[in-house]
C-alpha cells in the first residue's frame, strides 16, 4: 500500500477541523493507514500547528521556509513535488486552498486526480472506489480512481466524520532541508478584507435567505417584505449577488459569512454544499422550493413544496393578519 | 493580448432537472437543453473586457463532439475573434487529465498570453485549468474574480474564505481559473447569433493535433464515471401538505415554537 499524505491547513497556529476528517479518508482508503501529516508554514505558528497534528497523526512531516509563511499554491506545490515520494496519496480539502493546489500537484506528481469525494466505498487491485456529486448534488455518481501512481485526492469537508480518537502523540519530522529555494512566478501580495454591509447577518437570529428560484431582482420585494413581518433579515445564495442584486455582505456560504441563526428560511435555494457550510448552529431550516427533489429537502427540517413568488405573499399577508 | 478560453457545453441545470435515466447509468438526456457552463461565460466576458482595453485577440476552445460548435459560436457572438472545436472519436471518455493533454495540444499550436478556464463545470471537477497549467508549465491560479493589467504580469484576486480575497502577482504567460461574479456577462441575442451562423470554425482531431491517441480517451483514463445514482434519502425534511391556508398554519405555529416570529 502506497504512504498517504494528509495537507494541513492551519492558521494562526490553529489546525482546521479538516485536519482530523483526512484522517478519517486515509482509514476509509485503507484500515491499518497509519497516514503522515504534511504541515508548511513558518516560524512559531508552524510549530504550534505541528504540535496540534502529533494529537491526530503518528507522524508529522514539518516545513519550515520563510517562503511558506502565506500558503501560496504555487509556493507549496513546489515544496510537495520535492517532498512527498513518488506513488504516493495525498490528500486534502476540497475548498478554496485545496482547489488552487491538488490537481496541478496531480500532474506535477504523474498521479491521478479526483476531487471533492463525499464517500469512499472500497479499495479493489489498486482500485478506489469512491462517491462524488455532480449537477450541484442534484445526481451522485461512482469513480474508480487507478493509485497505481500515485493519487491526489480532494475530500469535501464536513463529508467524513472524525473520529474521537486518543491522542496520537505523533513524532514531528523536520523536512525542511528537502526543499530549498521556492521563488515561483507567482507571488503574494496581500488580503483584502471582505467589506461590511448595511446588515451584520452573522449576528441575525431569524433569516428569511433568497436564491436563484427569485428569477429577477425586482421580486426580492417579497423577501424582504416577509422578513419585516417576521422580524427577520434578508441574506442570499451567491448568484444573487454575482447579479449585483444584493451586497456581497448578504452572501451566505464558504465564500460569503457564517450565520448561526435560530431559524433558516431557504426559499428557491437548491442546497449546495458551499451554501450550506455557511450555516452553523443547527438552526431550524425551512425549504421553499418548487422542485420535490432538490438537495435542501435532505438537509431542511421543514419543507414546502411551492413557488416562492406565490407562497411568500402569502405566508406574508397572514403573518401581518396574525399581527 | 492573444487570450484562449476553454468552454465546455453542457446541461444546462437552470432549464433541466437534472434526473437518472431509466437504466442508472447516466442522467436522462431526452429532451436536456444544453448551454455554455456558466463559470466559461464569465471568462469569455473578461477575456472580452481584456482585449478591449488592451487589444489583441479572443480565441475560443473546446473539446467536444459536433454539437459542441453551437457553444463556440454562441461565444464568439459574445465577440470572440475565433472558435476551435477540438473532436475526435479518440477524445471520448477522457477523464480530466485526457481533457487537459487535449487541450495544451490546441495551445501549442497557436501563441498566447493568457489562457482562461472556467473555476469548474457543473459536471466537472474543478480540475482542467490548473492541471493545463501544470502541464505548460505555466504559473496558475484559482477562483479568479479580479484582474488588473500590468507589464508583464498580472494583479489578480482570488476569491477565498468568509468573502475576503487574496490578491497575487502572476507573471504572463498564465492560466487563471475564472469565479462567477468576476464581472457581468453580456446579453447575447437573437442577431449576434445570426452573425456568426456561418463563420468557419475550424475543426481539429488527435492527427492535427499531434497528439497520440492512446494517451487520451476512455483507455488512457485513471478515473472513471461507473454510473449515476441517487442514494437512499434519509429522513430528510418533513414537507408539510395541505392547502395552502394549512401549510401556512402548521408553518406558523412551528416558527413560534422555534423563536422565528417576533
Ligand atoms: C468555490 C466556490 C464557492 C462558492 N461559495 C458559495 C457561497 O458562499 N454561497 C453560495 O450560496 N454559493 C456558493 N457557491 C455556489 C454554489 O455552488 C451554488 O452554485 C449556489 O449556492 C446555488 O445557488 P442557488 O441555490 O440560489 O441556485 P440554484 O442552485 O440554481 O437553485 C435554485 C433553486 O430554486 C428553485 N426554484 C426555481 N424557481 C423557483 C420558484 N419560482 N419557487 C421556488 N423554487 C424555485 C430550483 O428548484 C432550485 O432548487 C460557490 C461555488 C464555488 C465553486
Ligand atoms: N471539454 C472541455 N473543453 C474545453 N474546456 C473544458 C472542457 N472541460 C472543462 N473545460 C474547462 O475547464 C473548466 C473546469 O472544468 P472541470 O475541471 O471539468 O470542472 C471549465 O470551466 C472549462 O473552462
Amino acid at each position: 500500500m502506497a504512504q498517504i499524505f494528509a495537507y494541513i491547513l492551519h492558521k494562526n497556529g490553529v489546525i482546521d477541523d479538516t485536519a482530523r476528517e483526512l484522517l478519517a479518508v486515509a482509514r476509509k482508503i485503507d484500515a491499518s493507514a497509519t497516514p503522515t501529516a504534511l504541515v508548511l508554514g513558518a516560524g512559531s505558528e508552524l510549530a504550534s500547528a505541528c504540535a496540534a497534528a502529533a494529537g491526530a497523526y503518528a507522524q508529522v512531516w514539518k516545513v519550515d521556509n520563510a517562503a511558506l509563511a502565506y500558503p501560496n499554491a504555487e509556493v507549496v506545490r513546489k515544496a510537495l513535488v520535492k517532498l512527498v515520494p513518488a506513488g504516493s496519496i495525498v490528500l486534502m480539502a476540497h475548498e478554496h486552498f485545496g482547489m488552487d493546489l491538488a490537481p496541478g500537484l496531480a500532474i506535477r506528481m504523474d498521479a491521478a486526480f479526483v476531487s471533492d469525494l463525499v464517500d469512499i466505498e472500497d479499495l479493489d487491485g489498486g482500485l478506489l472506489k469512491a462517491v462524488r456529486q455532480e449537477f450541484g448534488g442534484a445526481v451522485h455518481s461512482h469513480v474508480t480512481v487507478d493509485l497505481s501512481t500515485g493519487a491526489v485526492i480532494t475530500a469535501r469537508p464536513g463529508s467524513f466524520q472524525a473520529k474521537e480518537e486518543a491522542a496520537a502523540g505523533g513524532q514531528v519530522a523536520d523536512k525542511s532541508g528537502a526543499v530549498e529555494d521556492l521563488a515561483g512566478r507567482r507571488d503574494f501580495i496581500e488580503v483584502v478584507a471582505a467589506e461590511v454591509g448595511d446588515v451584520d447577518i452573522t449576528k441575525s437570529e431569524v433569516l428569511v435567505s433568497c436564491g436563484r428560484g427569485f428569477e429577477e431582482q425586482d421580486n426580492l420585494a417579497i423577501a424582504f417584505e416577509l422578513a419585516k413581518a417576521m422580524g427577520a433579515d434578508v441574506s442570499c445564495s451567491r448568484p444573487i449577488v454575482d447579479a449585483k442584486w444584493l451586497e456581497k455582505a448578504r452572501q451566505v456560504g464558504t465564500s460569503g459569512q457564517t450565520v448561526k441563526p435560530k431559524v433558516y428560511m431557504a426559499c428557491g435555494i437548491s442546497g449546495s454544499f458551499q451554501h450550506m457550510g455557511g450555516i452553523k448552529g443547527n438552526p431550524f431550516i425551512v425549504a421553499i422550493n418548487k422542485n420535490p427533489k432538490a438537495p435542501i429537502f435532505q438537509v431542511a427540517d421543514v419543507g414546502i413544496v411551492a413557488d416562492v413568488l406565490e407562497f411568500i405573499p402569502e405566508l406574508t399577508e397572514k403573518i401581518k393578519e396574525g399581527a | 493580448m492573444d487570450i484562449l478560453v476553454c468552454v465546455k457545453r453542457v446541461p444546462d441545470t437552470s432549464e433541466n432537472e437534472i434526473e437518472l435515466n431509466r437504466a442508472g447509468n447516466d442522467i436522462n438526456r431526452d429532451d436536456l437543453v444544453y448551454s455554455v457552463n456558466e463559470w466559461d461565460n464569465y471568462a469569455v466576458e473578461e477575456a472580452l473586457r481584456i482585449v478591449e482595453n488592451a487589444g489583441g485577440s479572443v480565441t475560443v476552445v473546446t473539446v467536444g463532439d459536433e454539437e459542441a460548435e453551437e457553444v463556440l459560436r454562441r461565444e464568439m457572438a459574445m465577440g470572440a475573434d475565433k472558435g476551435l472545436l477540438l473532436c475526435d472519436e479518440a477524445f471520448e471518455g477522457s477523464d480530466g487529465m485526457g481533457l487537459a493533454r487535449i487541450l495544451k495540444a490546441a495551445v501549442e499550436k497557436g501563441k498566447y498570453d493568457l489562457i482562461l478556464t472556467g473555476a469548474q463545470a457543473d459536471d466537472g471537477a474543478g480540475q482542467v485549468g490548473g492541471m493545463l497549467a501544470a502541464m505548460l508549465d505555466l504559473p496558475f491560479a484559482s477562483l479568479v474574480n479580479l484582474i488588473e493589467v500590468g507589464e508583464g504580469k498580472l494583479k489578480v484576486g482570488r476569491e477565498i474564505e468568509g468573502g475576503n480575497q487574496e490578491m497575487n502577482a502572476i507573471s504572463l504567460p498564465c492560466v487563471l481559473s475564472i469565479q462567477t461574479g468576476i464581472n457581468e456577462p453580456r446579453y447575447v441575442g437573437i442577431r449576434g447569433i445570426r452573425k456568426v451562423a456561418s463563420v468557419e470554425i475550424p475543426r481539429l482531431g488527435a492527427g492535427d493535433l499531434g497528439l497520440d491517441a492512446g494517451k487520451v480517451g476512455a483507455a488512457a483514463a485513471k478515473v472513471k464515471r461507473l454510473d449515476y445514482f441517487v442514494p437512499e434519502m434519509g429522513a430528510g425534511a418533513e414537507i408539510l401538505e395541505g392547502s395552502t391556508d394549512e401549510i401556512i398554519a402548521k408553518l406558523l405555529e412551528l416558527l413560534k415554537a422555534k423563536g422565528g416570529l417576533k
